[in-house]
């Protein structure tokens, strides 16, 4: 290939009457661009290969009931993924259910409402909240959210739900430490804001302004234009963008060790403390040896397989979308 | 034959490069409990001899893992090896510096120092048996104390460490249910309660949750001015943490018990000794690939009892009896010879 280019070369060199562009740097070009995204696949590859090599061995001694086992003693090697795996989905919902509206909500504000003076100021702001290193979450999540959570939102919410059947259950905390899966989920959210929210503004700013303008002739309100003709427009784009903050909240480690109780319980509260894949990961790697390390590369694995269902499901459902 | 004379060749080198007089950079790893105190020592060893250490504070497994795969010129470790770990993986293992681990507390009304609880008391808390501060037994032990009827919250460490090692090896000592419940490990599965990452999770939780309990390390504790119980010891005496006790619990205590002074310096006898007291440990190759190397790090070790006991002391570390590190010095002057049989560390 390098002998043809260059006898081209040298030949062009010879006749310099009709120069065809050398293909050199075509050929390179091409050659590097196609290693950037084969190096990517390795990367991946090698990760999850050796993820599952190491992995293996809990597989193999605990089989499905790793799963689906919620003992995990370090003293005994018995070892079960389910209370970290039911954690990681909930504070991961959790995340959604208050991130996504707040994140709508501020792209939509940004693209239809906010006066031009204060757009910039705003968007900067949370941009900003993107680099915030999750450390600092976690600090300020365990030192100065979790008090003032306990306070004002476990102590009065216990004492108005108990006894209530079900609410009086999932929202009733037996030690307001203010740490929990719902002060997890709740950090998470305010960690894949800056994310959703940026993506949403940006799809809203593509959609062709002749759109919202023929609402507006007809006299819609914002309401309406929102409802009927940007958000059905960005619809798919929006699951996008959730579903990689979904992403993020999933795998999100130091913040939600800090802040999420590290028990290895299951609980009906949400004020009570649990444990996620990734902060169980966080808290045992260091002292880890032999079939307890192996049990982690497992939850690893796990939580990679999650976060693949996760994301094949975001794509099948895009994939609906758009086939209607 | 031909490893002999490789080994020979290797003996020579080394003879030679022992003398060279550049400066010497030791490296380690492992054990973050001891962190502070090592690297304060290093800080005046280089300023006395301009050599210096390079110290990783990964924790103790990470740095059993550095030392056997010969990364580093010694490991640390919080929990000391079995013998036949020791004799398997060809270390020697040595006490460098104590420390002690207190049980601390968010009481209302109870300052630090004047709740007194029993090994078994602490474990039943634990384990959650005793479940109120106005608990019968925890009275006893408390007269003219008045504590509140509150439900107790025990908070423990999240991450795997040295200092639950420690914790759950007194318990287990204390308490036959603790056992054969929870056992005593790095981690352990706990029934109740809420978990922290680090000393400082542990202490955060423990400062936000009105009648919980935790425990940590004491100079962690006396640094922050967290209030911490006295324990009744073996002895049957109530002991407040202090350098005077912890040094009490290893002066009673008989090092040459288990290889590698591998003992537990937790529930010792002696009417002055705190019951959770531990010390810290170095494993070093008893053949080392690199002698000169292990003969620099044991220089440092050296200079250290010699003149690091009154930095110990101002972190709130405890140094060893004198009695302790002789014997620590004439195993390494006996038990760690290069491949020539040559001894590594000189008096």
């Amino acid at each position: 290939m390098v002998a043809l280019s260059q006898e081209r070369l040298v030949s062009s060199m010879r006749t310099p009457v009709r120069r065809s562009p050398p293909r050199t740097f075509d050929h390179v070009f091409r050659i590097a661009s196609l290693g950037s995204a084969l190096l990517v696949l390795i990367v991946l590859a090698g990760i999850l290969g050796s993820m599952i090599y190491g992995g293996l061995p809990a597989f193999r001694e605990f089989g499905f009931g790793f799963i689906t086992s919620s003992v995990w003693d370090v003293q005994r090697d018995q070892y079960g993924a389910w209370v970290a795996v039911i954690g990681t989905l909930t504070t991961a919902l959790v995340a959604l259910v208050i991130g996504v509206p707040v994140s709508l909500g501020i792209a939509i504000f940004l693209t239809q409402l906010c006066p031009p003076w204060l757009k910039r100021p705003v968007a900067t702001t949370i941009e900003l909240l993107a680099a915030v290193p999750s450390i600092i979450y976690g600090m300020w999540g365990l030192f100065v959210f979790a008090p003032l959570f306990a306070r004002f939102v476990q102590i009065p919410v216990s004492k108005l739900v108990e006894g209530i059947p079900i609410i009086g259950t999932i929202l009733y905390a037996s030690v307001p430490s203010g740490v929990g899966i719902l002060t997890a989920g709740i950090i998470l959210a305010v960690m894949i804001i800056p994310f959703v929210a940026s993506i949403t503004r940006d799809i809203f700013d593509q959609i062709p302004p002749v759109l919202r303008e023929s609402a507006y002739g007809i006299g819609c309100t914002t309401w309406e234009v929102v409802r009927h003709v940007l958000l059905p427009q960005a619809g798919v784009s929006i699951i996008g963008a959730i579903m990689l903050g979904l992403g993020r909240a999933l795998g999100e480690t130091m913040a939600v060790t800090f802040v999420v109780g590290n028990a290895n319980r299951l609980s009906a509260s949400l004020f009570d403390p649990g444990s996620t894949i990734a902060s169980r990961i966080a808290n045992e790697f260091n002292e880890a040896l032999g079939l307890q390390l192996n049990a982690l590369m497992a939850l690893g694995c796990i939580l990679f397989l999650v976060t693949f269902i996760v994301l094949v499901a975001a794509r099948l459902l895009i994939a609906r979308v758009n086939a209607r | 034959m031909k490893l002999l004379s490789f080994a020979f060749a290797a003996g020579l080198t080394v003879a030679s490069f022992s003398t060279a007089a550049t400066a010497a950079e030791i490296t380690g790893a492992g054990a973050t409990f001891p962190f502070p105190i090592y690297a304060k020592w290093a800080e005046a060893y280089k300023k006395d001899t301009n050599n210096s250490l390079n110290y990783q504070s990964i924790g103790s497994s990470g740095g059993i893992r550095q030392i056997r795969a010969k990364t580093v010129d010694f490991g640390a470790t919080d929990a000391p090896l079995k013998g036949e770990e020791l004799e398997k993986d060809g270390f020697v293992q040595f006490p460098m510096v104590m420390g002690g681990v207190v049980a601390v507390y968010n009481v209302q009304g109870v300052p630090s120092g004047k709740l007194k609880l029993t090994g078994d008391i602490l474990a039943d808390i634990f384990n959650g048996k005793i479940t109120k501060w106005n608990d019968a037994r925890i009275a006893k032990t408390n007269e003219g104390v008045t504590l509140p009827e509150g439900t107790i919250t025990p908070v423990y460490r999240s991450d795997g460490s040295g200092t639950t090692s420690v914790f759950t090896t007194y318990l287990s000592q204390v308490s036959e249910p603790w056992k054969s419940g929870p056992g005593a490990g790095a981690s352990v599965q706990w029934p109740i309660g809420q978990g922290g990452k680090g000393n400082e999770g542990v202490a955060a939780l423990v400062k936000q949750v009105p009648n919980a309990i935790g425990y940590v390390e004491y100079a962690y504790a006396k640094q922050n001015s967290i209030p911490f119980a006295q324990l009744q010891n073996k002895s049957g005496k109530f002991v407040a943490p202090e350098a005077k006790t912890f040094q009490a619990a290893a002066a009673g205590a008989d090092w040459k018990s288990a290889p590698g002074y591998g003992i537990s310096l937790t529930n010792q006898t002696g009417d002055e000794a705190w019951p959770i007291t531990a010390p810290t440990f170095i494993l070093v190759p008893k053949n080392p690939e690199k002698p000169e190397q292990v003969a620099e790090a044991l220089k440092f070790f050296d200079w250290s009892f010699k003149n690091g006991d009154q930095m110990a002391l101002e972190l709130d570390y405890v140094p060893l009896p004198a009695q302790v590190k002789d014997a620590v010095r004439a195993t390494w002057a006996s038990d760690i010879k290069d491949k020539s049989g040559q001894l590594v560390f000189k008096k």
